[in-house]
């Protein structure tokens, strides 16, 4: 069965379609959130937490690389923790979280609303979403 | 158009569903959880004021962040076994083992997560 499907062509596969693209961009992109939670745990390491947080709290800064989220850690400087090294690391995070998250909450949608129309509603506040959602969070980012 | 529901949760889960059941339930709702979460939790920190720290007081009191570390673990752990057996489609045979594997890593981690959680809110 495996070995058939390999010998169509992608066009026959469907490969192009956005569902398909999307389908394979949810599974790298989970992958890509790997990678940038290990480089925030790593960092936070790096920079000689071992004594000044419990592991929820290196997780949490490790899920979302943002300085306000170590302000209550037992942290003597925060200077290193707002480096723009890690608001650009949180800002990747963010753009591959929302959309990763934003496509999953149409995927779950579509269970539910399955008129044409309601599913093009459906995209359109998802639009809204990710880039609103992109919008706001860029902004906390780069500014606290 | 499919959206009558003819099975219960429970049902589901005694009969075909089983465990890949559980966890596609769980994924949801972890996914979903977590939506919730980060949304209303950017608009709270982008409104701030005492309605947005209100809102943020409550997501660092412990007992949320215990809700909200099952949605995330979870959701992380789980999407991590889904993404390797669908990049490695050889491996599907064993999707129960790749289960039970992934039960064994989201309890060492989470328990770990949940005990310095509640030493922490308990002042320890």
């Amino acid at each position: 069965m495996a070995a058939k499907s390999r010998n169509l062509s992608i066009a026959k596969r469907g490969l192009m379609s956005f569902e398909t693209i999307m389908w394979v961009f949810t599974r790298l992109s989970a992958l890509g959130m790997y990678a940038l939670i290990l480089f925030g745990i790593i960092g936070a390491l790096v920079m000689g937490v071992r004594n000044n947080m419990n592991f929820a709290d290196v997780m949490r800064w490790g899920f979302m690389p943002n300085v306000t989220h170590v302000e209550d850690t037992d942290l003597a400087d925060t200077t290193p923790w707002a480096s723009p090294l890690w608001k650009l690391t949180a800002s990747a995070l963010l753009i591959i979280a929302v959309g990763h998250g934003v496509h999953g909450l149409v995927v779950i949608a579509d269970d539910y609303i399955a008129t044409a129309k309601g599913r093009q509603v459906v995209r359109i506040f998802s639009g809204i979403m990710i880039l609103s959602m992109i919008g706001i969070g860029l902004y906390l980012i780069w500014t606290s | 158009m499919g959206l009558t529901r003819n099975v219960g949760l429970m049902t589901a889960l005694r009969y075909k569903g089983q465990g890949p059941f559980l966890t596609y339930i769980l994924h949801r709702i972890g996914g979903l959880g977590m939506a919730v979460f980060i949304s209303v939790h950017l608009l709270a920190s982008f409104i701030s004021g005492p309605g947005g720290r209100l809102v943020n007081n409550i997501y660092q009191s412990w007992i949320f962040q215990i809700f909200i570390f099952f949605c995330v673990l979870f959701h992380a752990i789980n999407g991590l076994r889904i993404t390797i057996l669908d990049l490695f489609p050889k491996l599907i045979p064993y999707h129960r083992q790749a289960i039970t594997i992934e039960w064994v890593v989201f309890a060492a981690v989470y328990g770990f997560a949940v005990f310095t959680i509640i030493r922490t809110g308990l002042g320890g």
